[in-house]
């Protein structure tokens, strides 16, 4: 019953809704003024958001340190898991943490070889989740491997072969269907399209884009290429040097930057 | 055969054998983990069984009677080398037969007749890490084996089925220990995986190019790793030795002559003798190869 009354009232979801993950004052530094500082950020369930800046701005290192790779320096991330409840990433035990790393989380590296097993077959890879999980039926993991090919649209022919084989934008799809199989709920980018050609990159975006909406993912996605971003992201963190400099929403960070680095940033991309 | 002077007894020295003793007591108190130990140089290349040799020179005592086999036979290269060697350097008996022994150096078999609680089987393990397929980091894989993260190794499984259709790892085939710890039960044929499973002698593994030694006590469990839709199984044969009969054991295939003649032979030569001797007879008992093997 949509009664005029009930459209009316606040919209419950996003006041009630607990973050996914919260970060509070996370600092960590190689030395001064290299890593990243400072950083605190709320991340909301289905939330996409952008991490974009220079080459050497702490773009990577604020990932790893997020996706409980890199412990840093001081600060906090909680993480709040269907399995675990709130916890915080750097306090708990370290089996917990990787037990997400394989249920809840996907990570989605630069290069695929880093994220990629390349002596074994494509299922294997889509595969190992399924069993890290505890899943010993083998047809049941060929036929959810075959699946989620198809999903990612590698013809299903090519199932038992190496990911060697594998063209650069078939490699990194693969390991987006590798990371999808245990339906994660927050996955973690760290610059999906770098290294592929123009034409890959716009089929692998809409790929991106289609399954973070059908499968209502959280993403954390760093890059330095601001078309992926406006594509992609919901909501935008600037860094320079290591701390964030700007906020905000997509459309209105590069529509309307106010930090002098942002515009800069903003103005620097070729126009047409 | 005259005890060599100028060394200690079985070669090592004392202190040497009381650290791989030690190893070896942790082995046995953690079943399947592996135990880094101190490895000795032995006078003979690795890989050629240096690692059984330190843990048998750690246990022989003067009254033990040793049996060593190499591929389930008692009369090659690896084995007899191994055996004049503790005649040598400790004194101690040596034997063919399975039963009279009390300690066994195996390469690549566990003999056909079953084991008994006062004897101990010394297995040589070239690699000592059933995770290394999947994961060439030795921290990583320490961590994997602390947090019993072992999905990983059904990729392994799930490879052969793939491609092959089937399970075909043949040897070296992955095992649970007590249900806890991964183990590779060196590479011995899967056939005689499920002979490790509740064994009432101790089952101890060295490892001397990877400097580790892990341990299966008497009565443990050892289970195989499967796929629900492709359970384990062992080898078996369509022929019978061509021997003795049996039909039973792990049959080796052997070549006999240019134009493609093959016969199957026990591989455990004590055991074949042993059945040719209580009047068992093979299909080829008539050939000079048979009767060369009974005359022993």
């Amino acid at each position: 019953m949509n009664t005029t009354a009930d459209l009316l009232t606040p919209t419950r979801e996003w006041q009630d809704i607990a973050p996914l993950l919260s970060v509070r004052e996370l600092n960590k530094f190689y030395a001064p003024g290299k890593g990243c500082g400072d950083i605190s950020f709320d991340l909301y369930p289905g939330e996409v958001l952008g991490i974009v800046g220079e080459s050497g701005s702490g773009k990577s290192t604020l990932l790893s340190a997020l996706s409980a790779r890199l412990t840093p320096d001081s600060g906090n991330v909680i993480y709040n898991s269907e399995q675990f409840g709130e916890m915080d990433l750097y306090a708990c035990e370290e089996s917990l943490r990787r037990v997400l790393m394989r249920s809840e989380w996907g990570i989605v590296h630069q290069h695929a070889r880093d994220g990629l097993r390349m002596n074994v077959s494509a299922g294997a890879n889509i595969g190992e989740r399924l069993m890290a999980v505890g899943e010993r039926h083998y047809g049941q993991i060929r036929t959810r491997a075959e699946e989620w090919l198809t999903a990612v649209e590698i013809d299903t022919s090519r199932i038992d072969d190496r990911p060697s084989q594998f063209s650069g934008g078939m490699q990194q799809r693969l390991q987006i269907a590798r990371n999808l199989v245990t339906h994660p709920k927050l996955i973690f980018m760290d610059e999906p399209t770098g290294g592929l050609d123009v034409s890959v990159q716009a089929k692998l975006l809409d790929l991106l884009r289609n399954l973070v909406s059908r499968l209502g993912l959280s993403v954390i996605i760093v890059t330095h290429d601001l078309a992926v971003a406006r594509l992609l992201a919901h909501r935008l963190m600037v860094m320079r040097r290591g701390e964030v400099v700007e906020t905000g929403l997509t459309d209105q960070v590069l529509d309307d930057p106010q930090h002098p680095y942002t515009q800069l940033l903003v103005s620097s991309i070729l126009q047409n | 055969m005259s005890t060599a002077t100028g060394y200690n007894f079985a070669y090592l020295d004392e202190q040497s054998k009381r650290m791989i003793r030690r190893a070896i007591l942790k082995g046995v108190a953690i079943p399947g983990y592996q135990v880094p130990f101190g490895g000795r140089e032995m006078p003979l290349p690795h890989g050629w069984g240096t690692g059984g040799m330190q843990v048998t020179a750690s246990v022989i005592g003067e009254a033990d009677k040793l049996k060593v086999i190499d591929q389930g036979a008692d009369d090659t290269t690896n084995a007899v080398s191994i055996r004049r060697f503790f005649a040598h350097t400790a004194g101690v008996e040596t034997t063919e037969q399975t039963a009279e022994a009390t300690l066994i150096q195996t390469r690549h078999r566990i003999p056909e007749r079953p084991l008994k609680a006062n004897q101990i089987l010394i297995y040589q393990v070239p690699i000592p890490e059933p995770l290394r397929f999947i994961e060439p980091r030795e921290s990583e894989t320490r961590k994997m084996h602390a947090l019993s993260e072992y999905g990983a190794m059904q990729v392994k499984l799930y490879e052969d089925v793939a491609r092959f259709g089937h399970i075909a790892t043949s040897y070296d085939y992955p095992v649970m220990v007590n249900n806890r710890y991964m183990m590779d039960p060196s590479p011995i044929p899967k056939f005689d995986n499920p002979k490790m499973s509740m064994m009432p002698a101790l089952q101890l593994f060295g490892a001397g190019f990877e400097k580790r030694i892990y341990a299966v006590p008497p009565f443990t469990r050892v289970e195989s790793l499967d796929f629900d839709d492709h359970p384990f199984e062992v080898q078996s044969w369509e022929e019978a030795c061509a021997i003795c009969g049996s039909d039973h054991s792990f049959l080796d295939e052997v070549i006999t002559d240019d134009n493609g003649s093959k016969m199957f032979v026990c591989s455990d030569t004590d055991y074949c003798g042993d059945r040719v001797a209580q009047g068992f007879v093979g299909s080829a008992a008539d050939l000079p190869i048979a009767e060369m093997e009974t005359e022993q």
